[in-house]
């Protein structure tokens, strides 16, 4: 099915899959790369304050040698900083540390919620689009806020669809729609996507793609959940660009009861 | 007004409806109640925190205190070999510590301020950093004003260790006999100084066995609902330590037994479902490996509570102080193995790091986590 559906575009580079994948939480690095390759994703986030940057390939902090860097485009982001200087810091330091000039813009200061700073965003994304960063932020479910980013230059924009880890789907529904339907740059719904039902509604909804960490990661099995995932990913997506049918209050027969009637 | 305050003038609790369910969950429970709470603390961890297990150790800097607690094997009138590290010896031992894995370090000191002077903590916290290349830097150290606190943030320190130790003023008056740590409220207030001062990380306790512990539990609960809303943009974290055996003898006067502990670190968890909970070497083996699945977010491994404890650090310049001061001491005539400093309450856990990251991979299906935090944050 999914050689049929259309690629997915981010900053000119196509990828087959619209499932981003997290790297946190996983009970093993051998676990989380055999969860990855079950996806089918082909582009994935890293926290940046959990890899060695210094180019020590550190045994303790390792977790880089398992994503393979000719099967993946690797997404570092900057989770763990509070404000924008920290975020530019550590995408800058990616970049010395020979990884990809492509960031995911994290900045979240509360660490209960872990929801996501626009001020400190938006002046984080300003000055790595200058420097030539592709910059995808994640963000709260803002129309404005995706708008503002767009125009700054970002190469998605990430709205949350519920707080980071908490399973509970697209409960910012209402706003994501006005996201997608102003969107002039992919929308990536990140964050509280806990079932592939989440995820499918997403791209039925028109997300471009969704990322998913914490549902398959502490799933009893990663790389069966990686798998419910992908097909519900690729089922959402086929569905939108078949174009669902409209709703209604009252039933329509698929066998209309008065069809003689017109016949020849 | 002030947590502190609020602590000091009303005589109940300020309640909010995260104490009251907090308290509804330390009710006396059957097994069956137990182990369903046990269940939903399980569950709340894994989704928050992930199949992962953070692991640090202490590094005792200095034994040297100007206080006398009635606990604590630093007291000042206690009878005990003491010793300050240099910074070389601090660097030696964090060494040994980065080179078991550790990428995050507490480094812990008595309360002296001409042994442990804010130049001395920030010069450490470099050290340990820059030479020892070990990224995370917490402190637990006597509560300073926050522009004393910014320096060390300066440095390189993300964290802020500070334990209320009771939450029972009484009690707290009876238990600290002599020097700054006399003064409860300005304890209390110390993880908003801290805050203010820029530290990200906060962690909290309570000393059990000093107090009810219920309603020690309660108090602390307390003040960290308190904290998630005047510091939200630190992570807080909750230590649960145990009085152990330490120099002076101290007897608990209340006990946590291993299921009210138990229930008590569950309902830490359903009720604060984001909030680091620290498990130490004070407890046993045993314990600490039935504990780790149910709500613990980070543990410490292989600790030693001596300064020097590591690597042998500082045994040249130990001396011996009685009731705060120094007295001629012979330690040439102490058999080899006990010149070393004292330590502050003995380890109940001495297996080394490594078994206990094997153990988490291999009973528990949790990665262990040595590194999760960036120079990169905090450099300028």
């Amino acid at each position: 099915m999914s050689d049929q559906l259309q690629k997915l575009h981010i900053a000119g580079r196509a990828f087959d899959s619209r499932l981003l994948l997290g790297t946190g939480k996983f009970s093993s690095n051998e676990a989380m790369r055999d969860a990855l390759a079950a996806s089918g994703t082909g582009l994935v986030t890293v926290a940046l304050r959990r890899a060695d940057l210094s180019g020590k390939r550190d045994p303790f902090a390792n977790i880089l040698d398992f994503v393979d860097p000719q099967r993946y485009l690797l997404l570092p982001n900057t989770s763990g900083a509070m404000n924008a200087e920290e975020a530019v810091r550590l995408a800058r330091l990616a970049v010395t540390a020979g990884l990809p000039n492509w960031v995911k813009l994290e900045i979240h200061p509360d660490p209960r919620y872990l929801l996501p700073d626009p001020v400190e965003t938006l002046k984080a994304a300003e000055i790595l689009v200058k420097e030539n960063f592709v910059v995808l932020p994640y963000i709260n479910a803002d129309p404005v806020l995706a708008k503002r980013l767009q125009d700054a230059g970002t190469a998605t924009v990430m709205p949350l669809g519920a707080p980071i880890g908490s399973n509970r789907g697209l409960e910012t529904r209402a706003q994501l729609e006005i996201i997608i339907e102003q969107a002039t740059v992919p929308v990536v719904i990140d964050a509280g996507l806990g079932a592939p039902s989440h995820a499918a509604a997403a791209m039925e909804l028109g997300a471009d793609a969704v990322l998913v960490n914490t549902a398959i990661a502490i799933a009893s099995d990663p790389v069966r959940m990686a798998h419910a995932f992908r097909a519900a990913v690729e089922a959402g997506r086929a569905a939108w660009e078949i174009g669902l049918g409209a709703t209604s209050q009252t039933a329509h027969a698929t066998s209309p009861l008065t069809g003689f009637l017109r016949e020849p | 007004m002030s947590f502190a305050k609020t602590l000091l003038l009303r005589t109940e609790l300020p309640t909010t409806p995260a104490v009251r369910a907090f308290a509804r969950l330390l009710e006396p429970l059957d097994d069956r109640g137990l182990e369903a709470l046990a269940a939903r603390a399980q569950a709340l961890t894994r989704q928050h925190f992930g199949r992962v297990m953070r692991l640090f150790a202490p590094l005792y800097l200095s034994n040297e205190c100007v206080n006398n607690c009635r606990y604590c094997g630093f007291s000042r009138d206690n009878a005990i070999l003491r010793v300050t590290l240099t910074r070389a010896q601090v660097v030696a031992e964090a060494r040994h510590l980065a080179g078991q894995g550790f990428r995050s370090i507490l480094l812990v000191a008595g309360e002296h301020p001409k042994f442990v002077s804010n130049g001395y903590l920030a010069d450490c916290i470099r050290a340990v950093r820059e030479e020892a290349g070990v990224p995370g830097v917490s402190l637990e150290v006597g509560p300073l004003e926050t522009d004393d606190y910014r320096p060390l943030v300066a440095a390189g320190a993300e964290g802020l260790v500070v334990y209320q130790e009771t939450y029972h003023p009484a009690t707290y008056g009876e238990m600290h006999t002599a020097g700054p740590k006399r003064d409860f409220a300005w304890r209390l207030a110390c993880p908003e100084r801290a805050y203010a001062a820029g530290f990200r990380r906060l962690g909290v306790g309570a000393l059990f066995g000093l107090w009810d512990w219920k309603a020690e539990a309660l108090a602390l609960a307390a003040h960290v609902e308190h904290l998630l809303r005047a510091c939200w943009k630190a992570q807080i974290s909750v230590s649960l330590p145990r009085l152990r055996p330490a120099a002076g003898e101290f007897v608990p006067r209340f006990a946590l037994a291993d299921r009210d502990f138990v229930q008590l670190l569950c309902a830490l968890r359903v009720t604060f479902p984001q909030v680091g909970l620290v498990l130490s070497t004070r407890e046993a083996p045993a314990l600490r490996d039935a504990l780790v699945p149910l709500g613990v977010t980070t543990l410490s491994a292989g600790s030693h509570t001596e300064p020097g404890g590591y690597t042998g650090q500082g045994k040249a310049d130990l001396h011996l102080t009685v009731r705060g001061r120094l007295v001629d001491a012979d330690l040439t005539a102490k058999p080899a193995g006990e010149r070393r400093a004292t330590g502050q309450f003995d380890i109940a856990d001495e297996r080394s790091p490594q078994e206990i990251a094997e153990l988490l991979r291999s009973r528990h299906g949790l990665e262990p986590v040595w590194k999760d935090w960036d120079d990169a944050l905090v450099e300028g």
